[in-house]
């Protein structure tokens, strides 16, 4: 039987960015919190091994334990699902600090296009634009009313950019200058603004100098090191939860942070929640922790899976289109990419930063007409330097064998003499692409594993060519020796693609019938739950997640304090 | 070591030197020898004639040695990873490179033993977008490979894996990379093929500190500086900037 525990105002789901963000509002108001973590704690002094390419990048050590909990993955309803057994794709965060600790830092906003994407696609293009069966829709607020959340993230995790004209209006400046430009950055930078685009630094949450942020916390700069995707920070120069709203939150006194403890259910009593029962994973023990409100922070898969194995809002029902909980899964369209080698150059490609890099505007959102091609949105078309680790760069032109003595000489020839011209195109809405609980698959504490059912539409096929255009442009323009075109947008394949940019699932809007929660992330269907994170994205934009996930964990903190004081339905 | 330690091991009298003679070994023996000799010696070293004498040599690396394999599927080992990673005018391959020590440490270890993956049950065959769906260990499945690679030798040209001439191997290889081999247990021969691409990459580029990437000079031949702390010099200079590479030992005590 579990131990019931004294009852707390807020239980707080995962202790990465919106979880910690939510703790840093609410304790700093002096709320008193419990944060829930299925991992271990973490700081920078655990990261001394942190340079081990082996270790954290091929045996997963910051991520899920795959033997205790997985996804099941199936292309099409048609297909049986299965689990995904080891790492291929997704990389999916554990411990303090979450996937905010294993990122690469790059911290965009979303276009106002984006919040407003049903309204001014129907607009410009008319309301046949995409077949019915993509479910896109409006967020429920504007890029205007979330612009002060995004401001207060970047000012929090010290984002190191320059501001961009094609995008939304900023108030402030980022509060840190744009990273250093390296020579395959420039040699971007000269082909783009020759072909007439405008090149700007990717915003970074590696700092590009030493920073204090308005909670007092100080970090150092980044060294170039190479060691953030996949890697801890031990510099603290990458934007970690654990080195900025975590350790704030503890110092107010207000947090109490409780790891190893893995929520498995939450406790639903009519149309509200009383808590959540959780398991201690070292010991075995369960727990009942009672509380006033729930903010549900796992990851995207969690937050999903939780809310369905406790029977909270509708599920999401492809056969009508009815349900909310599940819905409007989407990921990232990359494949459009012009791999560049050079015979007689090589590069420092061994340094680098996980948010060092360089990206046009002209070819995300709506900033180029869309009358004559078969898709909306766009991609970011991008250079960046992650620093070329070995066992993970063995990248040889098209046509070499992927082993012997020809892999083993291009490997080497050109280690240090490629780099690609990259795009990340937004991932739109399907009605068939959806999350819900599989049959038969189950994790370690005996609750059905989320089933994914997803694979790549039309709509990012035609995206992909497009895009694979654009790439080639650019590296034709760069001038390479070879130049290895993609422009085939597979199917979904659970282990291969790479990104970890998993959104929707508990979707936000103005509908109940639509959306799962509020523009406050607060649940329609249970007013004291919030559902945090970047499960409420209606569709993911062509940008990494994690910026408009912290200015919506800010909104949802606002949310919560209110409905502490007020009750009630906040919109 | 503790004094508690030591007189632990004092009272189980337990040496290897004792383990030999007990087990019937006797050093500088004929058979010892050869063993020793064959077993470390690979192809393309001289065997070492310090093998006979007991007495470690100064310069002797304590991972160099077996914890999984036995010395033939070593032996096998070494010379399979060698034609994934061959020795050529950059440097040498995976068999110098102790790719296959590191093989057998990382078999051996709770990765061998597939301790992070969900392993539960059914396993049912897989689409090619799904992922492996394997119930058989990944240290199992690598005998079992091994095993395969020697039947197909045999069976193709009545001979070993590592008794083929190099062409041979690799067209045997060739073979397990697309499947055309028959399948290994319930499971396809490229399956195995490509555990085996998988380990010799990462045997010849991991830190030298799980036993393969042999003084670094996996890292070397590609003018990868190891783990350093701090590039901001390097990655801003328009001419390339060639530094020894340092393995993680380099921060112990830091």
């Amino acid at each position: 039987m579990a131990t019931k525990l004294p009852k707390v105002p807020v239980v707080i789901v995962g202790m990465g960015w919106a979880g910690g963000i939510v703790a840093s509002e609410l304790t700093k108001a002096g709320i008193q919190v419990v944060g829930l973590e299925r991992g271990k704690d973490r700081k920078t002094s655990d990261y001394a091994m942190g340079h081990d390419e082996l270790r954290y990048q091929h045996r997963e050590e910051l991520m899920q334990d795959l033997s205790k909990e997985t996804i099941t993955h199936r292309n099409n309803e048609k297909m049986r699902a299965l689990p995904m057994r080891d790492y291929g794709t997704f990389i999916v965060g554990d411990g303090v600090g979450g996937a905010g600790s294993h990122w690469n830092g790059q911290t965009y906003r979303f276009l106002p296009y984006d919040f407003e994407i049903k309204t001014l696609t129907d607009k410009k293009y008319g309301p046949n634009k995409l077949k019915p069966e993509y479910t896109i829709q409006d967020w429920g607020l504007t890029y205007d009313q979330m612009e002060p959340y995004y401001d207060t993230f970047e000012k929090m995790a010290g984002i190191s950019g320059e501001t961009v004209e094609l995008y939304g209006k900023r108030t402030n400046p980022y509060p840190t200058g744009p990273m250093l430009k390296t020579p395959i950055l420039t040699i971007f930078e000269s082909a783009t603004k020759e072909l007439g685009y405008t090149p700007y630094m990717i915003p970074s949450g590696n700092l590009s100098e030493a920073y204090e942020n308005p909670d007092g916390i100080s970090r150092a700069a980044c060294q170039y090191c190479a060691f953030c995707e996949n890697f801890g920070c031990e510099y603290g120069a990458k934007a970690d939860p654990a080195v900025t709203v975590i350790p704030v939150a503890q110092q107010t006194g207000n947090l109490e942070l409780r790891t190893h403890s893995n929520v498995i259910r939450i406790l639903k009593d009519g149309s509200k929640v009383t808590g959540v029962l959780y398991v201690d994973t070292i010991t075995g023990e369960e727990f009942e922790q009672p509380a006033e409100v729930v903010v549900v922070a796992s990851y995207v898969f969690n937050n999903a899976r939780l809310l369905l194995n406790s029977k909270i809002g509708k599920p999401y029902n492809s056969a009508d289109g009815t349900g909310v909980i599940g819905k409007n899964y989407c990921y990232q369209v990359s494949s459009a990419s012009s791999m560049m080698f050079f015979e007689d150059k090589e590069f420092n490609l061994y340094g680098g930063a996980g948010a060092l890099g360089i990206e046009i505007p002209e070819f995300v959102g709506d900033n180029f007409d869309h009358s004559n091609v078969n898709f909306i949105h766009g991609a970011g078309i991008r250079v960046t330097q992650y620093g070329n680790r070995p066992i993970a760069n063995n990248v040889v032109p098209k046509g070499t064998p992927s082993w012997g003595a020809e892999f083993k000489k291009a490997s080497i020839k050109y280690s240090n003499s490629f780099f690609p011209v990259k795009s990340q195109g937004a991932s739109m809405p399907y009605r068939y692409n959806y999350l819900d609980l599989d049959p038969i698959y189950k994790d370690a504490y005996g609750m059905p594993l989320l089933r994914m059912t997803f694979d790549y539409t039309e709509q990012d096929r035609e995206l992909v060519k497009y895009m694979a255009n654009v790439t080639k442009e650019v590296a034709e323009k760069i001038g390479a020796d070879i130049i290895d075109t993609n422009a085939e947008q597979g199917d979904f394949n659970v282990n291969k693609d790479t990104n970890t940019h998993n959104t929707g699932g508990v979707i936000m809007g103005a509908d109940p019938e639509t959306s799962a929660v509020n523009t406050y992330l607060q649940m329609w269907d249970a007013e004291n739950v919030f559902v945090v994170g970047a499960s409420a994205f209606p569709h993911n934009s062509s940008f990494n997640p994690t910026g408009t996930l912290g200015a919506l964990s800010y909104r949802a903190s606002e949310g919560i304090k209110t409905y502490l004081k007020q009750g009630g339905s906040l919109v | 070591m503790s004094n508690n330690e030591k007189n632990q091991n004092g009272n189980k009298g337990f040496t290897r030197r004792t383990f030999l003679k007990n087990s019937g070994m006797t050093v500088g023996g004929v058979v010892l020898g050869g063993a020793i000799g064959s077993l470390f010696g690979g192809k393309s070293e001289t065997p070492q004639s310090t093998s006979h004498n007991m007495a470690p040599a100064l310069s002797v690396n304590p991972s160099e040695a077996l914890m999984f394999f036995t010395p033939d599927q070593y032996r096998l080992t070494q010379a399979a990873a060698d034609r994934i990673y061959p020795t050529d005018e950059n440097g040498p391959g995976a068999m110098e490179l102790n790719a296959a020590i590191y093989i057998d440490h990382q078999l051996a270890s709770p990765w061998g033993f597939n301790v992070k993956e969900y392993m539960s049950a059914p396993f049912y065959k897989a689409e090619e977008t799904q992922g492996s769906q394997v119930r058989i260990l990944r240290k199992d499945l690598f005998l079992l490979g091994l095993s395969a690679l020697d039947a197909y030798s045999n069976n193709k040209y009545k001979m070993k894996f590592s008794e083929l001439t190099t062409e041979e191997q690799d067209l045997v290889l060739t073979d397990f990379s697309e499947g055309i081999a028959p399948d290994i247990s319930t499971v396809s021969s490229k399956i195995f093929f490509n555990l085996l691409r998988t380990l010799t990459i990462e045997g010849v580029y991991a830190d030298p500190l799980y036993g393969g990437n042999k003084d670094m000079i996996g890292w070397s031949m590609r003018k990868y500086p190891g783990s350093r702390m701090n590039y901001v010099e390097e990655i801003q200079d328009q001419k390339f900037v060639k530094l020894e590479p340092q393995g993680l030992n380099s921060h112990m005590g830091h």
